[in-house]
Formats: structure tokens, C-alpha cells, sequence
């Protein structure tokens, strides 16, 4: 696999995406007290057949993003566009077929699968929805090709989810996203469940399939090193915002968004040889409410390159000259 | 110089309606002061179990130490009385547990919580007690810590309760603490002051750490030792550097073969180890990881390997040389 951008067009844009969500406070008289901005106004696009990796913390925004992008929370502001036509601003009717091209694939495969329904009926659940068998046979020769597809043995169709273990739960999840024939999956946290040495499965999986229907994928995970592997390019947020936006190359040999270096020096290399000798940068305190967040660069408050004019001027994703590589530091742009 | 703690052949089996669950069967090991050593394995293959067994901490019933040894400075634990074993875990070993939440009482301030045990064990005043109370969460580096003293769990994020349960464990000057996934259920830039603060504690007072997780990653990063386990049993255990660098059992093979490295520059596909972990309830019979084994020869099928010694302290539990396949 090479390490060019893959360049076959645009599938997904996002421009100045922002998704809010009304706080209340009171039981009798609820009162609006204010937003959390989950996802606070981000550009980005996702090339066809491309990977691209979103990563941050927890709250960071990376699920609404994803949910967004697919029209499952509506966002606030800002406009989505799939292939060339901007979803964001279409009535559920419209959208309907559409929906049929992309699907999401979810973190939790012991919560996200119905306990009554059986393996079958969970992955064929969509071919009904979107009436894409016009018989009995044909939903059960398409049913039992998924199965197939994701490694998973045809008979198993009638059992339910309690019958299965984590991995083979989240092969369902597979089969079911992929039942509708997308384009387009939002993979959000795929494998954080799952066994080490399950994990690998389920990514070998995913990568396959990714050749063999030429998919392309939004993929979510706290784990850089699971993202790099996996990803083309890797989307950094912090606080509802990108921070930073490059290849998975020029991402880990050459960051230049603070918080990004941050990151990857928080996550350990399996080798302790490398390890004694790489530089742990530990940054200090914790991610602020969303509700409140910091001003001017939210980070400011736990970068170490910090000055005072950070906690005023609110940085800008801007590309570096002649690169595929975004970056939203005033602090870097001025001195770079 | 002797181990600070010495586990010898400990087996803990818990009997439940399915069946009897060998949870740990029969593992040993050292650990000297100011040692790490990382526990791995997959989940349910007895690394918690393994842990509480130490300190007598497994529910009775359904389970039960059914054999074994743990001499903790000089004295066998599993033999000391309920009085004498109360006082090690209270003063000398200190547990930290995946889910702070569930080992801090929501009713009772922070402060209470960690001042109590010094007065019991220490026997501090109360205004002594909370002016240390105060001091450790400092240590563990909470910001504005005598404010905080007086809030409740609530209120705190979980990396600040896990390091309040941190600082719990430090109260009584511990001379070792295990971690059980301390870390798992947190952000990672937040792992990473958690770790470095534990590993800090090694480092300036000489304090024995025993780090459980399934990151290969941490290991690498923290533990001097490193013991690889498997369906209830130690099958290779040595130095991180020999176990990194020269894995000699299929299953740490196989492990390190199937995570991705950050600093991996070409995209490589993983090589997963096929099949399932195994089910404690039914354990195949010789060697527990055979089914999943690429060199596996008749003889893993019949009789289960014990650990043999390679070199300078590294032993592996294994019929065959990987290094001839
Ligand atoms: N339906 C909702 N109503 C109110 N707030 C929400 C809602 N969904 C998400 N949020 C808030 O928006 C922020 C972003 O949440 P999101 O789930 O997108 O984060 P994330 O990056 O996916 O985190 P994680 O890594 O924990 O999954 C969080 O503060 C969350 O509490
Ligand atoms: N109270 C209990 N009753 C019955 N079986 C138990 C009990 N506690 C643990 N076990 C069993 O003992 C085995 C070992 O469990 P243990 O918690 O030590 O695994 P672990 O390696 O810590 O896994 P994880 O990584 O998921 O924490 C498991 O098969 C588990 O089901
Ligand atoms: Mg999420
Ligand atoms: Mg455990």
C-alpha cells in the first residue's frame, strides 16, 4: 500500500459543521442555560476509497461528527455534502435514499445489537427497511452472503446475540452496515471492546472489505496507533474543534499542533527498547467542559508553547504551503 | 536479597453452577523492591483473580484458594491471621482497581476517605489525619487539594478519583501497589500522568508496582518484568527486554504480532491469533492455547508444559522452539 493520497474525488465534505446541544436545568420549568458545542464548526473532506482517521479524547466531538456527517444528529450549522449533494439541508423523505449509501458500525457490540432479534434479522434488518429483496429467497441468499463475508458460518443466522462472543458480535455489527451495499461507513470505535488479540481480526476485516467494495471509511478511535495503522489521513480534535489534519506519515513524523505531539508521546510503543528512548511529553491537566470551554485556543490552558495572546485569538485550521498537512495554531503559523 | 513477594504454585478455583472455574492454575513468581513487573493477558484469563488471591481478597464462595503461597516479606499471607492480613492491606500492599467509582463510598467526603485509614492505621489525630489527607492529594497532583477534601466522589472526574484512590493507597507508605487496569477507563493523555505518577512512586521510594493490562504498550513503557498469562497459568515470563525482543511462546508471538505500533511507517497487515480465548470452564486438556497454536505438535495436546528457564531468568512454558519453525 502506498503512502500517496488516494485521489479519486471527493466523497464526503464538511464545511464549518457545528452541532450544539440545548443544556436545561430545573425538572418543572425547564430553562435553557446554555449549548454544549459537541462539534463547534470543522472543515474537512474524505476522499473516495480513503480512510481517514478521527482521534481525541473522550467528548472531543468524534461520535457527533460522525453522526452528523450522517444525518442522524442534524446539525446546527454548516453544510455536509455527499458526492455533490448537500444532504445537510434535505427532509427526511429525500434523504431516505441516500441513507442506503453509507451506514455506521458502533463501539459497543454487546449494547448496539438487539437481544431478541436473531443474527439474521439483525443483519437483514435494513434490506427490509429500505425494501431492497423483493423475495423471501433473496433476503435469505443475501443474509447468509454477509454472514459469509464476514467470516461468520451461515448457520449462525438463527442464534442470538447472547450466543456470541465480543468479536463475532461486532462481525454482525460488520455484516449489518454493510448489508445495504454503501459507499460510505462510519466506523466509531470498532474494536475498543474487543480482546487484543481480537482486535486484529476485526481490523484485518475491516481493511479487506475496504479493498474488495471499495468503501470508504470514517474511522473513530482513541488509540492512535490502531488509527495510524488503519488510516490514510488523520483528522486531530480537541474540544469540538480539528486541530490538526495530515497523512499518516507526515502526522507521526512530523506534528506540529501541540496537543497532536501530546497525543502520540502519551501512547506507548510496544518495544522497550524504543521506548527508553523516546521523549514522553506529559501534559498537565484534564479537557475541559465542552459547556464552558476555554477561550481563544481551547488548549491553551494545558499547552506547554502556551503565550498570552492564546488565550485570546480563537487559530484558524489553515494548510501548510505546498503540503496535505492543516494545522490550527497561531503560535506555530506566526513562527513558522 | 530476598523477593519483597514471592508467589508460589497458586491455584484459586471458584465453583459455580456451571461448574468449577480454574481461574488461577498454579502460577509463581518474585518481584524485589522498587521492581515493576506487568501482568498481560487476555481478558478472564485470571489476572485480577491472580491479584486478589494476594491479598485474600476472593469471595468465598464461590471461590477459594485451593493451594499455594505467598510470602510477602518473609511471612506466607494465605497462613496469617484475618487481624494480620487486614494490617498488609491496609499498610503495606495497596490495591487500585479499574473502576475507582466502585471502590470510593459516594456518601462520604474525600477527605474522610483517605483521613480514616490513617488514623487507623497510623494513628494520626483526626487534624493530623486530614492535614496528610491534604498533603497526598497534592502528591497525586490534584489542584486546590485542601479545597477538595470536603467534596464528594461525584464531583470528581475518573481520572481524579483514580487518583484519589491513588493517594488512598500511598496514605501508609506501601511497600508495593498493584495496579488492576488502573488506567483502561481513561483518556490516554490522562494514562499517562497516571502511570508516570505511579512509576514516579518506584523511582523515589523504592516501591514495588505491579501493573495489569492487556497494552502491550504499557508494559513496554513501565515494567522492568514482564509475566505473559494465559487461561489461568504464567506461559512466559522474563525481563521486558527478552520478551519483546525475543518472544518464545506462540502466544506472546502472536500477541505481538497483532497490535499495531505507532511507529509502524509502511502499512503491514496484522496477523490476528485465530480462534477464541478459551472458556475457564472447559480448558482443553495439555496445553490451554494448542487449539490456537501454529506449531503446536501432538504432544501440546496431551501434556501441559511447565515453564522451563532459557536464559538469565527468562522461562517459557512450551513444547516446541519456535526459533526451528
Ligand atoms: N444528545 C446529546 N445531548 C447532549 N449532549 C450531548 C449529546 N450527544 C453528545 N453530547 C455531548 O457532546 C460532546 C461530544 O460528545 P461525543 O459523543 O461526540 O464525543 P466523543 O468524542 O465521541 O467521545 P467518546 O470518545 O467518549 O465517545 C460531549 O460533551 C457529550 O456529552
Ligand atoms: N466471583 C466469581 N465467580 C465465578 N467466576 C469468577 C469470579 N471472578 C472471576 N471469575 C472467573 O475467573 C476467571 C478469571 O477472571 P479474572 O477477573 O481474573 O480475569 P482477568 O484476566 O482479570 O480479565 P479482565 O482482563 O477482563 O479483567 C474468569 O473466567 C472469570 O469468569
Ligand atoms: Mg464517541
Ligand atoms: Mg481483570
Amino acid at each position: 500500500m502506498s503512502e500517496e493520497i488516494k485521489n479519486n474525488g471527493v466523497l464526503v465534505e464538511v464545511k464549518d459543521l457545528k452541532v450544539h446541544f440545548p443544556i436545561f436545568r430545573g425538572l418543572i420549568r425547564k430553562k435553557k442555560v446554555g449549548d454544549v458545542k459537541a462539534v463547534d464548526g470543522v472543515d474537512f473532506q474524505i476522499l473516495t476509497g480513503e480512510t481517514l482517521g478521527l482521534v481525541g479524547e473522550s467528548g472531543c466531538g468524534k461520535t457527533t461528527t460522525g453522526r452528523a456527517i450522517l444525518q442522524l444528529d442534524r446539525p446546527t450549522g454548516g453544510q455536509v455534502f455527499f458526492e455533490d449533494t448537500e444532504i445537510s439541508s434535505l427532509e427526511e423523505g429525500e434523504l431516505r435514499p441516500l441513507r442506503r449509501r453509507m451506514s455506521m458500525i458502533f463501539q459497543d457490540p454487546f449494547g448496539s445489537l438487539d437481544p431478541r432479534m436473531t443474527a439474521g434479522d439483525i443483519i437483514g434488518e435494513p434490506l427490509v427497511i429500505h425494501n431492497i429483496c423483493s423475495s423471501k429467497a433473496e433476503y435469505r441468499d443475501q443474509v447468509e452472503e454477509l454472514l459469509l463475508i464476514v467470516g461468520l458460518d451461515p448457520i449462525m443466522a438463527d442464534r442470538y446475540p447472547h450466543e456470541f462472543s465480543g468479536g463475532q458480535r461486532q462481525r454482525i455489527g460488520v455484516a449489518r452496515a454493510l448489508s445495504v451495499r454503501p459507499s460510505f461507513i462510519v466506523c466509531d470505535e470498532p474494536i475498543s471492546a474487543l480482546d487484543v488479540s481480537i482486535q486484529a481480526q476485526i481490523i484485518n476485516l475491516l481493511e479487506d472489505l475496504q479493498e474488495e467494495f471499495n468503501l470508504t471509511y470514517l474511522f473513530i478511535a482513541h488509540d492512535l496507533s490502531v488509527v495510524r495503522h488503519i488510516s490514510d489521513r488523520i483528522a486531530v480534535m480537541y474540544l469540538g474543534d480539528i486541530v490538526e489534519i495530515a497523512t499518516r506519515r507526515d502526522l507521526y513524523r512530523n506534528p506540529l499542533h501541540p496537543y497532536t505531539r501530546a497525543l502520540l508521546s502519551a501512547i506507548p510503543i510496544p518495544d522497550p527498547v524504543v521506548e527508553a528512548e523516546r521523549e514522553h511529553i506529559i501534559i498537565q491537566g484534564e479537557v475541559p467542559s465542552p459547556f464552558n470551554p476555554p477561550s481563544g485556543c481551547k488548549f491553551h490552558p494545558r499547552c506547554i508553547n502556551a503565550r498570552p495572546s492564546c488565550s485570546q485569538e480563537i487559530p484558524r485550521l489553515q494548510k501548510i504551503e505546498g503540503q496535505e498537512h492543516w494545522v490550527s495554531c497561531e503560535d506555530y503559523l506566526r513562527a513558522g | 536479597m530476598k523477593p519483597l513477594l514471592e508467589v508460589k504454585n497458586l491455584h484459586t478455583h471458584f465453583l459455580t453452577d456451571d461448574g468449577l472455574v480454574k481461574a488461577v492454575g498454579g502460577i509463581s513468581y518474585d518481584l524485589h523492591e522498587g521492581e515493576t513487573l506487568g501482568l498481560v493477558g487476555e481478558s478472564g484469563c485470571g489476572k485480577s483473580v491472580s491479584a486478589l488471591s494476594i491479598l485474600r481478597l476472593i469471595p468465598n464462595p464461590p471461590g477459594k484458594v485451593v493451594e499455594g503461597e505467598v510470602f510477602f516479606e518473609g511471612r506466607d499471607l494465605m497462613k496469617v491471621s484475618e487481624d494480620e492480613i487486614r494490617e498488609v492491606r491496609g499498610n503495606k500492599i495497596a490495591m487500585i482497581f479499574q473502576e475507582p467509582m466502585t471502590s470510593l463510598n459516594p456518601v462520604l467526603t474525600i477527605g474522610y476517605q483517605i483521613a480514616e485509614p490513617l488514623t487507623l492505621h497510623k494513628g494520626l489525630s483526626k487534624e493530623e489525619s486530614w492535614k496528610e489527607a491534604g498533603e497526598l492529594l497534592t502528591k497525586v497532583q490534584i489542584p486546590e487539594a485542601a479545597a477538595r477534601l470536603r467534596a464528594y466522589p461525584h464531583l470528581f472526574s475518573g481520572g481524579m478519583r483514580q487518583r484519589v484512590m491513588i493517594a488512598m493507597g500511598l496514605g501508609c507508605n506501601p511497600k508495593l501497589i498493584i495496579a488492576d487496569e488502573p488506567t483502561t477507563a481513561l483518556d490516554v493523555t490522562i494514562q499517562a500522568q497516571l502511570l508516570e505518577l505511579m512509576k514516579g512512586l518506584t523511582r523515589d521510594f523504592g516501591t514495588a508496582l505491579i501493573i495489569i493490562t492487556h497494552n502491550l504498550g504499557v508494559v513496554a513503557r513501565y515494567a522492568d518484568r514482564v509475566n505473559v498469562m494465559y487461561a489461568g497459568r504464567i506461559v512466559e515470563k522474563g525481563s521486558a527486554k527478552e520478551i519483546y525482543g525475543d518472544p518464545r511462546h506462540p502466544y506472546t508471538i502472536g500477541l505481538m504480532a497483532s497490535v499495531p505500533r505507532l511507529d509502524m511507517d509502511v502499512k503491514k497487515k496484522l496477523i490476528p491469533i485465530e480462534g477464541q480465548p478459551p472458556d475457564l470452564l472447559h480448558i482443553p486438556a495439555g496445553c490451554a492455547f494448542r487449539p490456537r497454536c501454529n506449531y503446536a505438535v501432538e504432544k501440546c495436546q496431551e501434556v501441559i508444559p511447565e515453564l522451563t528457564t532459557l536464559a538469565d531468568k527468562h522461562e517459557v512454558a512450551c513444547w516446541v522452539d519456535v526459533r526451528r519453525n
